[in-house]
């Protein structure tokens, strides 16, 4: 390594040990664990840094940091599916024993020895780790395969295919909380007010034609030439709004996260913000 | 000192989005560095000298408001935390102020996850935020963490009609049976309200998918930003209601506080962040003005060459 | 028999899920398929971190460049790995939760996967800044709308839209900024979006049927030897 590398890591743990100190300090009063308190958060604060270093270059900082997220986050995953599914749900229908020992309540039941399918099943995906019995862990793969595409296929059916058709079809006269009286009472009410018919009925008229065209334009069986070619051309500029919309959304996402983590680092850490 | 240090925050941004500007008629592009710089002015001036704006609730968040407001006494409500880290500065506020709003209402609420990491910050909110402002809450009296389960849209198939099945004990491994919350609670369809909090997958959409549509049941959404835009498709048909990012958190606490006195005092992360959110959308837009000068006048110049 | 038996699983747990909707007495068998797929999934969630574990241990072995982070990604793997199985400070004992508040595994969630991974999310709130400067151009008039409708959105999703035009009268309040990006959210937005969601259902529903009758079967992977 190079001596600058040596250097900085001797600045950041000097930082690392003040901040500690500084901050087991403040937290003294009305805190018995006020050392270990001040670790933690001196911690937290020293990886949210390094990972923010990876704005500047890319530098053993941030690699640490990185590195230490795929182990504890691995673990945490496996460690949370023990206790909750395997625990809690295998075991107790397996073995009276076993839940005692784990102080979970025995379910008893007279299919329960068809849960030593799945066992089987999980042993055969673990054999993917070997490199000769790896094409056994396909049959469990198949199960999973299998119940996602079972499962999806009427829900997706019925919610994001029949039911989105069923709610395309709105009111083309009238919209929203205003019921078509006649073209007399829409001019005499013309305005152009958020809550006003003329803009209810805009709107239905955007979703019904919106959608009709944005499926016209991802319908690329028949070339976009003549009516079909306009209604295509419609689809695209609906979901040029809709890009546009999510960019909107993404963007406040993206700086709330950002919010969270200044917060974070100026409140908890710093002690700048109550 | 605060209006003061706002004061030169802005100053400091503005000069320099003029400065920038003037460049860009030159059309000299801006390094990225700049722009990160701006970006971290634009956020951390505002929260260390907070402003915060009055917020309407929109139809949309009312949606799910109102819900909450209009069910009667001893309601179940599932709220379900299925986010992640990632996740919690958006959701995060909108969680806790919809469990405190159930709880303040007398509802019987089932908190559960998809997400392992859900349960842990479910486990922390409750913890921390939403029950120390209910010390007469009881847990299985009035409130149940059920936890995690591994399996995603597997645990809703399962839960839609038989919840014991998928969990039979809560997360301390007490039996539902024996958990007053659960008397009468079956399967998701005798749930009188479900709130799907998160945005990625399992979520929100799954919740519709598999629980909503084929049981029947008001769903409500409190979702990512990211997400948010994708989801108004099942909106009002299917779903009552979205909080869609930090801007719903806010209307919804502002709401919360408007129509309930006690929350009048309460911490409302979503209103404080509304700040931070205003001054970096405005640094955003700057820039895609000034990068779009700078495409313009370079384009000019390559024509003239 | 490598392949004949998945494709066989696939058709036989894809079909009894479809039918169990439709035929009642099925239902109990369709939730306890569920639940052997939850329970399979979580030694998928065990396959990974013995993969995690192998992968970082070759590195370590062969010394491959930054061998000695793996090193790191070891130490955290196991630590988060002992003090969950184990439940270590967990003050209710075996049967309370492993995410209880004060435990050792819970603190470490709080303390160090959270920052870690709510910072990797916020380094996105810069690139995103820097994508929109550079990417953002009104090229064309498909591009100028798509802006249009960002900058109406980003102005009305914060108080700056209302202040911006809280002079427009109320008979042509469509016009301020915050009701016009309700209204985009609620109308084009809602359109696009159920175009989208449409297709993909409909994709979705067709590869189902395709992986459970076998015409799709790259899941299976390839045959080696």
């Amino acid at each position: 390594m190079k001596r600058t590398t040596y250097i900085m890591m001797a600045v950041v743990f000097g930082l690392f040990v003040l901040s500690w100190i500084y901050k087991g300090i403040s937290l003294q009063s009305n805190n018995d664990h006020y050392i270990l308190d001040g670790f933690l958060v001196t911690f937290s604060a020293f990886l949210t840094l390094a990972v923010l270093s990876f704005l500047y270059t890319d530098n053993p900082f941030y690699k640490f940091a990185e590195h230490l997220f795929v182990g504890v986050s691995a673990a945490f995953w496996m460690c949370l599916g023990f206790w909750t599914t395997i625990v809690q749900n295998l075991i107790p229908r397996l073995s009276e024993g076993v839940s005692g020992f784990f102080k979970v309540p025995y379910l008893p039941g007279p299919y329960n020895f068809f849960f030593f399918i799945p066992v089987i099943l999980g042993i055969m995906l673990l054999m993917r780790l070997s490199p000769k019995g790896g094409w056994i862990s396909r049959w469990p793969l198949a199960w999973i395969i299998g119940t996602t595409a079972g499962l999806n296929f009427i829900r997706y059916l019925r919610s994001d295919f029949i039911k989105q058709i069923s709610s395309t079809f709105v009111p083309l006269l009238g919209g929203g909380q205003h019921e078509w009286q006649g073209i007399g009472h829409f001019f005499s009410n013309f305005d152009l007010s958020a809550s006003g018919q003329f803009v209810a009925l805009v709107a239905n008229w955007v979703i019904f034609l919106g959608v009709f065209c944005g499926l016209v334009y991802f319908f690329f069986s028949k070339e976009h030439t003549g009516t079909f070619g306009r209604a295509s051309r419609v689809g695209i500029w609906i979901l040029m709004i809709t890009f546009g919309a999510s960019f909107g959304y993404t963007v406040m996402g993206r700086i709330s996260l950002l919010v969270g983590r200044i917060t974070f680092l100026f409140r908890d850490w710093l002690g700048l913000v109550s | 000192m605060a209006d003061l240090g706002i004061i030169v925050s802005l100053v400091i941004i503005f000069g320099g989005l003029v400065a920038l500007f003037v460049r860009s008629i030159q059309a000299r592009e801006v390094d990225r560095r700049i722009i990160f710089l701006f970006i971290f002015i634009a956020v951390a001036a505002p929260i260390l000298f907070p402003f915060t704006f009055s917020e309407t609730a929109t139809e949309v968040v009312k949606g799910v408001f109102d819900k909450i407001e209009s069910l009667p006494e001893g309601s179940k409500v599932l709220i379900s935390f299925d986010f992640d880290p990632a996740m919690a500065p958006e959701v995060q506020p909108m969680a806790n102020a919809i469990s405190r709003h159930s709880l303040e209402k007398g509802h019987k609420i089932i908190f559960m996850s998809l997400w392992a990491t859900g349960q842990a910050l479910l486990t922390h909110s409750l913890a921390n935020y939403i029950l120390p402002g209910f010390p007469e809450k009881q847990d299985g009296i009035d409130y149940v963490n059920i936890g995690y389960k591994a399996g995603n849209e597997g645990v809703l198939n399962v839960i839609i009609t038989d919840f014991r099945k998928m969990f039979p004990t809560d997360v301390n491994s007490v039996l539902l049976d024996s958990i007053e919350v659960f008397n009468g609670v079956n399967s998701a369809k005798d749930v009188d309200l479900v709130i799907a909090i998160g945005g990625g997958k399992p979520g929100p959409k799954e919740w519709v998918l598999f629980i909503g549509d084929p049981g029947n049941i008001p769903i409500g959404f409190g979702v990512a930003a990211v997400v948010a835009p994708q989801l108004y498709p099942y909106y009002p048909a299917q779903v009552i209601g979205i909080l869609g990012g930090v801007k719903g958190a806010a209307e919804y606490e502002s709401e919360l506080q408007k129509t309930h006195p006690r929350f009048r005092d309460m911490d409302t992360p979503g209103l404080r962040m509304m700040g931070p959110q205003t001054l970096a959308h405005v640094v955003i837009l700057s820039f895609i003005v000034i990068g779009n000068v700078v495409f313009f006048r370079s384009r000019r110049r390559e024509k003239k060459a | 028999m490598k392949r004949q038996v998945p494709l066989l699983i696939t058709f036989f747990v894809g079909t009894l899920l479809i039918f169990s909707v439709f035929i009642p007495p099925m239902e109990n068998v369709g939730e306890n398929f569920t639940l052997f797929f939850d329970i399979i999934a979580v030694f998928a969630f065990f396959l990974g971190g013995g993969n995690l574990v192998r992968v970082h241990v070759n590195k370590l072995r062969r010394q491959k460049k930054d061998w000695a982070f793996s090193i790191v990604t070891l130490v955290g793997f196991f630590f988060m790995l002992i003090v969950g199985l184990f439940k270590i400070g967990n003050a209710g004992g075996i049967a309370a939760s492993v995410t209880a508040e004060g435990s050792v595994f819970q603190t470490t969630f709080v303390s160090v996967l959270t920052p870690l991974q709510s910072t990797m999310y916020a380094l996105l709130a810069f690139f995103v800044a820097s994508a929109s400067y550079r990417a953002f151009r009104a090229k064309n008039s498909e591009a100028t709308l798509l802006l249009v409708a960002a900058f109406i959105i980003l102005l009305g999703r914060t108080p700056l839209g209302l202040m911006l035009t809280s002079w427009v009268p109320d008979s042509f309040s469509i016009l301020q900024i915050p009701n016009l990006a309700i209204w985009i959210m609620n109308s084009p937005n809602l359109a696009g979006q159920r175009a989208i969601i449409i297709g993909i259902g409909l994709g979705v529903v067709s590869m189902s049927l395709r992986l459970i009758l076998g015409v799709e079967r790259t899941y299976l992977g390839e045959d080696r030897g």
